[in-house]
C-alpha cells in the first residue's frame, strides 16, 4: 500500500502548494491546511504503515504482543496537528485583520512593509 | 583597561585627567625600556598562553629588536600624545570618549607589533582599523569626517582581509602559525609554489595600511581627525603598521626578484606622488599628511631594496620620521589651536608670540630636512649610501630619493619655519604661547631627534642595530655617526639641501603649478572611491528590487522551485530514483478513503463559493482522520477529527464576514507556471517518500519506546507516554507555542480597527 | 442556528462533552486519549455552548478568563517537571506514587499533572481564540 500513499502524499503536496501560490489570502490559508496534512501523512507513511493495530500494550503485559503500528511518528504528528491548528488560527485572524485594515485580500495589494517604488537610499556619508 | 577608565576620570578631572591617563602608556614604555638591554644583546623575549586550545590558537607575544623599537615608539609618543590631547581638546564635551578611543588604539597597536601568532596579528591589525575609524570620525557631526572615517575603514579593512588571506597562505605553505617559528622557515616559503599568492596578499594588506600609491588617498582625508589623532595615527603608528609588516616578513619573503622589484617600484611612485601633492597644499596638516605618504613610500622602497645598508637606512629613517613627524604635526595643531588657521599663506611672524613652539618646530624641521647633528641626517646619509650605485636601477632610485627628499626639506621648513619668521600675519586670532600640556609633546620629540643624533652610538646600540638585525634576519651593526665624512652620500645630501632651499623659496609658484596639474588630471583614486561607493549603493538597490520585489507569490514560487530542485536534482544526479513500485496488496477500506481524500482535494481547488471550499476542506481532513484510524493510530484520528471540526467552525466564523471570492482567475501563463511548480513539488515529495519506504527500516528508537513504555514510564498507551514522558520537554515547548499563538490572536483582535487603519495610512504616506 | 432544540440541548451536550473530555484525559496513559485530545473535545463543548447561548454565557460558565486557564496549565506542566529537582533526577522525569483512596489503589504521577497542564493549555488557548472570533460576530 505504500506506493498508493506516496502518490496520495504527492497529490496533497501539489494541491497545497498550488493553492499557496495564489494571490488570494483565503486560498493561501486553505493551502496551508492541506500542506500541513501532507506533511503529517509524509511522516506517518515514512514510519511504515500497518493495519488496525494501535500502539498500545495489552493489559497485564510489559511489552507489546505481536506487531503494532509505529508509535514514534504518531507522537510527532499528534503535537504537529495541534501546533499547525494554532498556526492556522493565527494566520486566519491575521488575514482577517489585514483585510479589515487594508481592504484587500490580494497579496499584491499588501505593500505596507515593502512599498512599491521606494526611493533610492541617500547617497552620501 | 585604561580606555575603560578614561571617560569616568575625565568627568572628574576635566582636562587634567591627561596627566593620570598618560601614566598608562608611560608605564608600558618603562616596562619595555627595561627589556632594552636584553634585546640589544641579540636575544628576544617571547611568551604566551593557550587561548583557544582546541584550535591550536595561542595568545603569544614575541619581542625582538623590531617589535621593541616599535613598542617603545608607540608607548613613548603615546604618552606625549595623551598629554597633548589633554590640552588640545580642553573643554571639549566628549574628551573622555576621545581618551578612551586613543588608548584603545594604543593598546591595539601595541598588540599588533608584539603579536606572535598570526591570528593575534590579524585581530590587532583589524582592531587598529576600527579604532582609527572611531578616531577619524570623532567629530561625527561633520560629513567630511564621516566620509574620511569610512574611507579609512574600507581601505584598511579590505587590506586587513588581504592580510588574513595572505597569512593563511603563508601558514599553508610553511606550516608555521607563529612569527617566531616562521622566521626559521624562510627558505621553505620562498621556494613554495604559493609564494606568489602570499606575496600579493600580504602586500595588499601592507600597502593599504601604509597608504602606498594608489591607496594613498585615505591618509590625507583622515586629516579630518583632531590633530592629536593625526599626529599619532598618521605619522608615528598606524600607517607604520604596513611597514612593520613588510619589515617583519623581509627575512622570510625578501631576497626574491618579485620582492626587490615591486616594493621599490611602488615605494618610489608613492614617494614622488606624495611629495608632489604635498607641495600643492596650503594647509599645514595636509602638507604634512602628504609628506607622510611620501616617507612611507621611501620606507617601502628601502625595505624592498635588498641590501643590508638599505635596511639600516630604513630603520634609521623610520625612527627619525616618527619623532620629527609627530613633533611637526603637534606644532601644526598648536598653531591652529592658537591662531585659528592652518593656512600657510596667512601664517607668519609668530616667533615672538610662541617661542617654545618655534623651537620645537625648528628642531623637528631640521631633523626632517636632514641637516647635520640631527637623527634625520643620519637616516638620509644612510639612504644615499644604500641607494648609490652605478646601474640604471640604483641611479633611478637615487634620483627619486633626491627629488623627494628635497621637496620634503622644503615642506619641513614651510611648516617648521615659515609661520614663525617675517612680519606678523593676518591670522584670525591673536596668538600667544600654548599651555604646558600642548608644547611639552612636540618639544620632547624634537629634542629627542637632536639627542639621538648627537649620541648616535648609544642610540644605535639600543635601537637601530637590534632592529636592523631583526629586519635583515642576521646580526647587523649600525655605525653611522653625525660627523660628516666626505663621499658620495654627503655630496647627494648637499645637493638635496640646495634643491630644497630652492623649492622652499619658490614654493608659491610650485604650489600653483601643481594645483593646475592636478586640476588638469581631474580624477584620482579619491574620486574613484566616491564613485565606487555610489555604484555599490545603486547596485544593492537594484539587486534588492529584483530579489525583494515585495510580492508574496514571487517569493513563494522561488521557494518552492528551490524545494523541488533540491529534492529532484540530487535524486537524478546520483541515480537514487526509487524502483518501480509493485503494489501487491489492496486494502479496500483504505483505498476508498484515499479516493474520498482525492475528491475533497479536487473540490477545494475547484470550489466556486466559500461554503463549498470549507466543506471540501473538511472532507479531505476527515479522510485523513479516517486513514489514521484505519492504520492503527486512534489518538491521531481523534485529534484530527477535533481539529478539522474546529478549523471548519472558525473558518466559517471568519469567512462569513469576509466578502471574498474563494475562486479566482489566474492568467493562463501564471496558471501554467503554478501548476508546473506545484506538480514538481508533489512529484518530488512522492518520489522521496517512495524511496524512503523502499529502504530498510531502522526501528531502534521505536523499539526502545515500545519496550520501555510500560517498564519505565508505567503507561500502556505508547504514543501518550512518548508525548508526556519521554519527550516531555518538547511537549512543554509546544504547549507554550500554543499559548503564545492564543495570546497573539487575542492581541490581534483587540487592536482597535481605527488605530490600525490610521497607522497604515500614515505609513503609506511616508512611503510616498 | 439558534433553534429551540439546539439551545435546549446545548448545555447538556456541552456538559457531557466536558465530562467525556476529562475521562479521555485521565485514561490517556493506558488507552487512546490524553491531554491534547481531551483539550480539543472540551474546546468543542465550549464552542457549541457559545454558538447556542452566546459568548457571555460561556465566559460565565468558565468563570476564569480562558487565557488564565491556559497560563495556569503551562505553569502546572512546568512545575510538575520542576519536582524532579527535589529528587535530583533530570528535568521532567516522571515520579510515581500510589495512594489508597476509598479502598482503591490510585496511581499519582508528575506525568499525570503534566498531561493535565497540556489539557488546560489547549482548552484555554483555543477557547479564547474561538470566543474572540465568535464575540466579534455578535457585535
Amino acid at each position: 500500500m505504500e506506493p498508493v500513499f506516496a502518490a496520495l502524499v504527492g497529490l496533497f503536496f501539489a494541491v497545497g502548494i498550488y493553492l499557496m501560490l495564489s494571490k488570494h489570502v483565503v486560498r493561501i490559508l486553505l493551502g496551508v491546511v492541506i500542506f500541513g496534512n501532507a506533511v503529517n501523512l509524509l511522516i506517518f507513511t515514512a514510519g511504515r504503515i500497518l493495519r488496525e493495530v494501535a500502539a498500545i500494550i495489552p493489559e497485564g503485559a510489559d511489552t507489546p504482543v505481536g506487531p503494532i503500528s509505529n508509535p514514534l511518528p504518531q507522537a510527532l504528528i499528534l503535537t504537529a496537528i495541534v501546533i499547525s491548528f494554532s498556526f492556522f488560527a493565527f494566520l486566519l485572524v491575521l488575514a482577517y485583520r489585514a483585510y479589515q485594515e487594508i481592504g484587500t485580500d490580494d497579496t499584491d495589494g499588501m505593500r505596507v512593509a515593502e512599498p512599491a517604488g521606494e526611493p533610492l537610499p541617500p547617497i552620501g556619508y | 583597561m585604561a580606555a575603560l577608565a578614561a571617560p569616568l576620570l575625565t568627568r572628574v578631572l576635566k582636562h587634567n585627567a591627561a596627566w593620570v591617563l598618560a601614566l598608562a602608556p608611560l608605564w608600558i614604555f618603562l616596562h619595555f625600556g627595561g627589556m632594552l638591554e636584553t634585546v640589544a644583546g641579540g636575544n628576544s623575549v617571547s611568551g604566551g598562553f593557550d587561548w583557544i586550545a582546541s584550535l591550536g590558537v595561542r595568545f603569544s607575544w614575541y619581542v625582538d629588536g623590531l617589535s621593541l623599537t616599535f613598542a617603545l615608539l608607540i608607548s613613548g609618543i603615546g604618552t606625549l600624545i595623551v598629554l597633548y590631547s589633554g590640552g588640545y581638546l580642553k573643554g571639549h564635551e566628549q574628551q573622555g570618549r576621545f581618551f578612551s578611543f586613543i588608548l584603545l588604539f594604543m593598546g591595539a597597536m601595541q598588540g599588533l607589533v608584539l603579536a606572535d601568532s598570526f591570528l593575534m596579528l590579524f585581530v590587532f591589525w583589524e582592531l587598529t582599523s576600527i579604532a582609527s575609524f572611531l578616531l577619524i570620525g570623532f567629530d561625527h557631526r561633520r560629513e567630511a569626517s564621516r566620509r574620511a572615517a569610512l574611507q579609512a575603514l574600507v581601505v584598511t579593512g579590505l587590506g586587513g582581509l588581504a592580510l588574513l588571506a595572505g597569512l593563511l597562505v603563508v601558514a599553508m605553505a610553511t606550516g608555521a602559525n607563529e612569527l617566531s617559528t616562521l622566521l626559521a622557515s624562510g627558505e621553505a616559503l620562498r621556494s613554495s609554489p604559493l609564494y606568489a599568492g602570499a606575496f600579493v596578499l600580504l602586500l595588499g594588506g601592507a600597502f593599504t595600511k601604509s597608504a602606498q600609491f594608489p591607496f594613498h588617498f585615505w591618509l590625507p582625508n583622515a586629516m579630518e581627525a583632531p590633530t592629536p589623532v593625526s599626529a599619532y595615527l598618521h605619522s608615528a603608528t598606524m600607517v607604520k603598521a604596513g611597514v612593520y609588516l613588510l619589515m617583519r616578513f623581509n627575512p622570510v619573503m625578501g631576497d626574491t626578484a618579485a620582492w626587490e622589484t615591486v616594493l621599490p617600484l611602488f615605494g618610489g611612485a608613492t614617494l614622488l606622488v606624495g611629495t608632489l601633492l604635498a607641495v600643492r597644499q596650503s594647509d599645514l596638516k595636509l602638507m604634512l599628511a602628504y609628506t607622510t605618504v611620501a616617507s612611507l613610500g621611501l620606507l617601502v622602497m628601502l625595505t624592498g631594496f635588498g641590501s643590508e645598508v638599505a635596511v639600516e637606512a630604513a630603520v634609521l629613517y623610520l625612527i627619525a620620521h616618527s619623532m620629527f613627524k609627530g613633533a611637526l604635526f603637534m606644532v601644526a595643531g598648536l598653531i591652529d589651536h592658537e591662531t585659528g588657521t592652518r593656512n600657510i599663506a596667512s601664517l607668519s611672524g609668530l616667533r615672538r608670540a610662541m617661542p617654545i613652539t618655534f623651537t620645537a618646530g625648528l628642531l623637528a624641521a631640521l631633523s626632517m630636512g636632514g641637516l647635520p647633528l640631527f637623527f634625520g641626517f643620519l637616516a638620509k646619509e644612510e639612504i644615499y649610501a644604500a641607494l648609490a650605485g652605478t646601474d640604471m636601477w640604483a641611479v633611478a632610485a637615487t634620483l627619486v630619493a633626491v627629488v623627494g627628499n628635497a621637496l620634503m626639506f622644503a615642506i619641513a621648513f614651510a611648516v617648521g619655519l615659515k609661520p614663525f619668521i617675517g612680519p606678523l600675519g593676518d591670522a584670525p586670532r591673536k596668538a600667544h604661547e600654548g599651555p604646558l600640556l600642548l608644547w611639552l609633546g612636540p618639544l620632547v620629540l624634537a629634542v629627542c631627534g637632536l639627542a639621538a643624533g648627537l649620541f648616535s652610538p648609544f642610540a644605535h646600540h639600543l635601537f637601530s642595530s637590534p632592529m636592523a638585525s631583526a629586519v635583515a634576519g642576521e646580526p647587523v651593526a649600525v655605525e653611522i655617526s653625525t660627523i660628516p665624512h666626505l663621499g658620495l652620500p654627503l655630496a647627494l645630501s648637499v645637493l638635496t639641501v640646495l634643491l630644497g632651499i630652492v623649492a622652499y623659496l619658490g614654493q608659491t609658484g610650485l604650489r600653483a603649478a601643481m594645483a593646475s596639474l592636478v586640476r588638469t588630471i581631474g580624477w584620482g583614486p579619491d574620486r574613484g572611491f566616491d564613485q565606487s561607493i555610489k555604484a555599490l549603493v545603486r547596485l544593492s538597490v537594484a539587486v534588492t528590487r529584483i530579489v525583494q520585489s515585495g510580492r508574496l507569490d514571487i517569493y513563494l514560487t522561488a521557494t518552492f522551485i528551490a524545494v523541488a530542485l533540491s529534492i529532484l536534482v540530487p535524486m537524478v544526479a546520483f541515480d537514487e530514483l526509487p524502483a518501480m513500485p509493485q503494489v501487491t496488496e489492496f486494502w479496500f477500506y483504505e483505498l476508498t478513503v484515499v479516493a474520498i481524500a482525492v475528491i475533497g482535494l479536487g473540490a477545494v481547488v475547484y470550489a466556486r463559493n466559500r461554503l463549498t471550499a470549507i466543506v471540501s476542506l473538511g472532507i479531505q481532513g476527515f479522510a485523513v482522520a479516517l486513514l489514521f484510524m484505519l492504520l492503527g493510530a486512534p489518538d491521531l484520528s481523534f485529534t484530527q477529527f477535533m481539529v478539522e471540526t474546529l478549523s471548519v467552525v472558525i473558518l466559517a466564523l471568519v469567512m462569513t464576514r469576509l466578502r471574498l471570492a474563494v475562486s479566482e482567475h489566474r492568467p493562463l501563463g501564471q496558471k501554467a507556471l503554478d501548476v508546473t511548480v506545484s506538480a514538481a513539488c508533489g512529484l518530488a515529495f512522492g518520489l522521496l517518500l517512495l524511496k524512503v519506504t523502499q529502504l530498510p527500516f531502522d526501528d531502534t528508537l521505536s523499539r526502545f519506546f515500545e519496550v520501555n513504555a510500560k517498564v519505565i514510564a508505567h503507561g500502556r498507551n505508547i504514543v501518550n507516554v512518548i508525548i508526556v514522558d519521554f519527550r516531555g520537554l518538547d511537549t512543554l515547548g509546544e504547549i507554550a507555542v500554543v499559548m503564545i499563538a492564543g495570546l497573539a490572536i487575542l492581541a490581534l483582535i483587540r487592536i482597535r480597527a481605527k488605530d490600525g487603519a490610521q497607522a497604515v495610512s500614515k505609513q503609506t504616506e511616508r512611503a510616498q | 442556528m439558534r433553534t429551540l432544540i439546539f439551545r435546549t440541548a446545548a448545555p447538556y451536550l456541552s456538559s457531557l462533552m466536558l465530562l467525556f473530555s476529562v475521562f479521555v484525559l485521565l485514561r490517556g496513559h493506558n488507552e487512546p486519549g490524553g491531554g491534547f485530545i481531551g483539550g480539543l473535545i472540551a474546546v468543542s463543548a465550549f464552542a457549541i455552548l457559545g454558538i447556542a447561548h452566546g459568548v457571555p454565557a460561556v465566559r460565565r460558565a468558565m468563570y476564569f478568563h480562558p487565557m488564565a486557564v491556559s497560563g495556569f496549565g503551562l505553569l502546572l506542566s512546568a512545575l510538575s517537571g520542576l519536582l524532579s529537582f527535589v529528587y535530583e533526577v533530570p528535568f521532567l522525569t516522571g515520579i510515581w506514587t500510589s495512594v489508597h483512596l476509598l479502598g482503591m489503589e490510585v496511581d499519582f504521577s508528575t506525568v499525570m499533572f503534566f498531561d493535565i497542564g497540556v489539557y488546560l493549555v489547549v482548552v484555554g488557548s483555543i477557547t479564547s481564540i474561538a470566543l474572540a472570533l465568535e464575540e466579534r460576530e455578535d457585535n
